[in-house]
């Protein structure tokens, strides 16, 4: 057997002392947490659940608030969480002191309810430049059972595209029945009783006319305006628009 | 000489060495493994039918997570898509901050349009771990993606790597950061800040073995769909009634 040259015995010697170094750093001097995959996910893990929590979770509220739960769980709204209008609340549980904001102002609800072409067909929206205007929403809708006044829901049943047009339009104000009779009859077969339509010029005169006396309404010279056509023979009824 | 270069050259490699070392001791650990009990494998489902992009889950993940107010800065974000006339797919970033005026271009012919949400998909497959170089980034053994931030370096590998581009770079501990599924909520049962205030419940959240959980029956109800599933990631964000455009 050949005699290893001297060099390399020394060098295998320095690399072997080099390696108990290094498993001596890696075992004894390291903290284990750097060196311990598992130790480490655990600090970070750790870390994570140290987080402030910021909402408090729909739960909660109903602890000290009896009646808007009970409400907003019995409405359209059933759906929202508390802290979804009111912003996150956990400072507010922590501390009466702080108030959660109340979005009273106008332009709080357009944020869900404002008509948006990629939101999906059957949620209720409104054009907020035409529905109702200057009005606050919560003075006719409450927040957290925003029933309308008054729903006419039944045509709608059945009527879709126009109520939905409708809800859109200058007209938004106008019940079906302020334009069509529409008996019950029609409801239950709707081809055997068909209501009534507008007939002529001066049923929409009656609003739109210069003598007629409606306030915040367009009002045109029934005589000349249009000719002698019908009005809806160029205003579309659901969605009139002045162009 | 060529010794003294040889002996300096290894001692500059000595931490890397003391890296070297980790199957080791991993072997060594590997004895000591407990008995894993019943842990949840924590999940979310997205309908999108029921999305109205009203932008309530972004600002609560940002008021949630201290997230910046940046818009290119998102832990969970909305896209809008406009599918035109000539089948031409439009994808737009829905603006947290002026959400109102984000309407689409009126002289576009719609074909059809829709909302959808999206946020990290916690693959079970998570390509963000396998290039991550020092390990920052795991799996829990619930199945949340976390990031170490003490141990990221910032490098960026895993915001290039993700397909689903749900990292980004914190500008502050200029570290990477990410969906959590907000880990210190669920893990004391509340749920995540998005799921919580999200109006429609277009996002559901649960455990994805539970028999009872929210997200079970939703896979019983619905066709569900993920995201890129070529890729293989096995996301665990589930999303029903997704449209075939959807990338
Ligand atoms: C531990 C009891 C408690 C809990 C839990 C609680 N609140 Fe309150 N909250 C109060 C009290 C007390 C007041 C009345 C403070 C006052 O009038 O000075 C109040 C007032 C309010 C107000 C009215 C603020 C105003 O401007 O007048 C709102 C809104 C509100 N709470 C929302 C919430 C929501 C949302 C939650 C759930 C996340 C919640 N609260 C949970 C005790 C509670
Ligand atoms: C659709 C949004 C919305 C939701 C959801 C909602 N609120 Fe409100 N809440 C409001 C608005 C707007 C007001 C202010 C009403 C007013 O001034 O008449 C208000 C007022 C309040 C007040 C103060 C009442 C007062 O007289 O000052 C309390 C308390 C309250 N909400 C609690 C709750 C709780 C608890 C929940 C969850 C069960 C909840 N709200 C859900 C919008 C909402
Ligand atoms: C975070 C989103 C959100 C906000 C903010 C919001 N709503 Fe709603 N609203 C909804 C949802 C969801 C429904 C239920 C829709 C359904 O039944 O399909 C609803 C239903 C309604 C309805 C019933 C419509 C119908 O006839 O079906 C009215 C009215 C209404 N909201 C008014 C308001 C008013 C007023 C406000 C402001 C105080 C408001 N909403 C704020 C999400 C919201
Ligand atoms: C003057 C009272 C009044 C005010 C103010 C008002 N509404 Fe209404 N709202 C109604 C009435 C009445 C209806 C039912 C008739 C209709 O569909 O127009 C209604 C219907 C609705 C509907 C249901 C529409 C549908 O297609 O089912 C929504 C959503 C709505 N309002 C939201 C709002 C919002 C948001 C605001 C504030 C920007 C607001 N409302 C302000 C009276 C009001
Ligand atoms: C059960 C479903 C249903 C309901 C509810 C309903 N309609 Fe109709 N409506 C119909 C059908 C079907 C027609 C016939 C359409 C046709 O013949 O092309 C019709 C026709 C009409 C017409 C046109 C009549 C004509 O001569 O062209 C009007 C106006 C009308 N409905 C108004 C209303 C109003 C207002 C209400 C609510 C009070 C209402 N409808 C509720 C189903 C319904
Ligand atoms: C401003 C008055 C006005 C209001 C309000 C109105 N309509 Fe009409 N509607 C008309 C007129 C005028 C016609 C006839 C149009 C024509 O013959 O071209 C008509 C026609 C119709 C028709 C048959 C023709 C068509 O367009 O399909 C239906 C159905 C109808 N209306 C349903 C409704 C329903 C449902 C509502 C409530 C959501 C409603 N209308 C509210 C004026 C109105
Ligand atoms: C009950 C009263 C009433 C009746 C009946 C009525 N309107 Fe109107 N109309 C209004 C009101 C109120 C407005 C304005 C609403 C607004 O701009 O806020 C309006 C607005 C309009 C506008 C203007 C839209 C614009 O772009 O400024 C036109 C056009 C119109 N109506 C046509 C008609 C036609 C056609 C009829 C008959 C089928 C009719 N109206 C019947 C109340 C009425
Ligand atoms: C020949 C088509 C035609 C007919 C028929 C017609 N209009 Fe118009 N209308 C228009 C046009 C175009 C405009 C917009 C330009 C203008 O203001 O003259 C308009 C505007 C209006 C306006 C808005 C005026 C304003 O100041 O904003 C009202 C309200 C209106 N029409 C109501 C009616 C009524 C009510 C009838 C039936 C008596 C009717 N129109 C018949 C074409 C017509």
């Amino acid at each position: 057997m050949r005699k290893l040259p001297d060099s390399l015995v020394r060098l295998l010697i320095v690399i072997a002392g080099l390696a108990s170094v290094v498993l001596c750093i890696r075992f004894l001097v390291l903290p284990r947490s750097l060196t311990d995959m598992e130790l480490h996910k655990q600090s970070a893990v750790e870390r994570e659940l140290e987080k402030p929590i910021q909402f408090a979770g729909s739960g909660i509220c109903q602890e000290c608030h009896e009646d808007e739960p009970a409400t907003l769980a019995a409405g359209y709204h059933s759906t929202l969480s508390c802290e979804t209008c009111h912003g996150p609340a956990q400072a507010h549980i922590d501390d009466f002191e702080y108030k959660p904001k109340a979005p009273r102002q106008r332009d709080f609800c357009p944020v869900c309810h404002m008509y948006d072409p990629s939101r999906p067909t059957g949620f209720p929206q409104i054009n907020p430049i035409a529905h109702n205007p200057l009005l606050p929403c919560i003075e006719c809708h409450d927040p957290h059972d925003p029933v309308p006044p008054e729903t006419p829901r039944s045509c709608e049943a059945c009527h879709a595209e126009i109520a939905r047009m409708k809800a859109v339009s200058h007209h938004v104000q106008l019940e079906c029945k302020v334009c069509h009779e529409a008996t019950n009859e029609h409801m239950l077969h709707p081809r055997a009783e068909k209501p009534t339509k507008p007939a002529n010029r001066e049923f929409c005169g009656s609003c739109h006319a210069e003598d007629s006396d409606t306030v915040a309404t367009p009002h045109i010279d029934l005589k000349t305006h249009g000719g002698r056509y019908l009005c809806w023979q160029c205003h579309y009824p659901h969605f009139p628009e002045a162009s | 000489m060529l010794r003294r270069k040889l002996l300096k050259m290894l001692t500059g490699a000595l931490p890397g060495l003391t890296i070297l070392t980790d199957p080791f001791a991993r072997l060594l650990a590997q004895d000591e493994e407990t008995a894993a009990q019943e842990l949840p494998l924590y999940g979310m489902g997205i309908q999108v039918d029921r999305c109205i992009g009203c932008g309530n889950c972004m600002e609560a993940c940002k008021a949630e997570n201290n997230v910046p107010p940046e818009p290119t800065h998102m832990r969970t974000w909305v896209e809008r898509y406009v599918i035109d006339s000539n089948n031409e797919v439009h994808v737009s970033l829905l603006n947290s901050r002026n959400r109102t005026s984000s309407q689409i271009d009126e002289q576009r012919n719609v074909l059809r349009t829709f909302f959808v949400p999206k946020l990290c998909n916690q693959c079970e497959n998570p390509p963000c771990v396998q290039v991550c170089p020092v390990e920052a980034t795991f799996k829990t053994e619930d199945g949340v993606v976390l990031v170490d931030n003490e141990r990221c370096m910032g490098c960026g590998y895993c915001i290039q790597a993700c397909p689903y581009g749900a990292r980004y770079l914190h500008p502050e501990t200029k570290t990477a950061d990410k969906c959590t599924f907000c880990y210190h909520r669920i893990s004391q049962g509340l749920l995540p800040a998005c799921v919580n205030v999200c109006p429609t419940q277009a996002r559901v959240f649960g455990n994805l073995k539970s028999p009872a959980s929210p997200l079970t029956r939703l896979r019983r109800l619905k066709k569900i769909n993920v995201l890129k599933p070529s890729l293989n990631t096995a996301p665990k964000v589930l999303y029903t009634d997704l449209d075939g455009e959807v990338r």
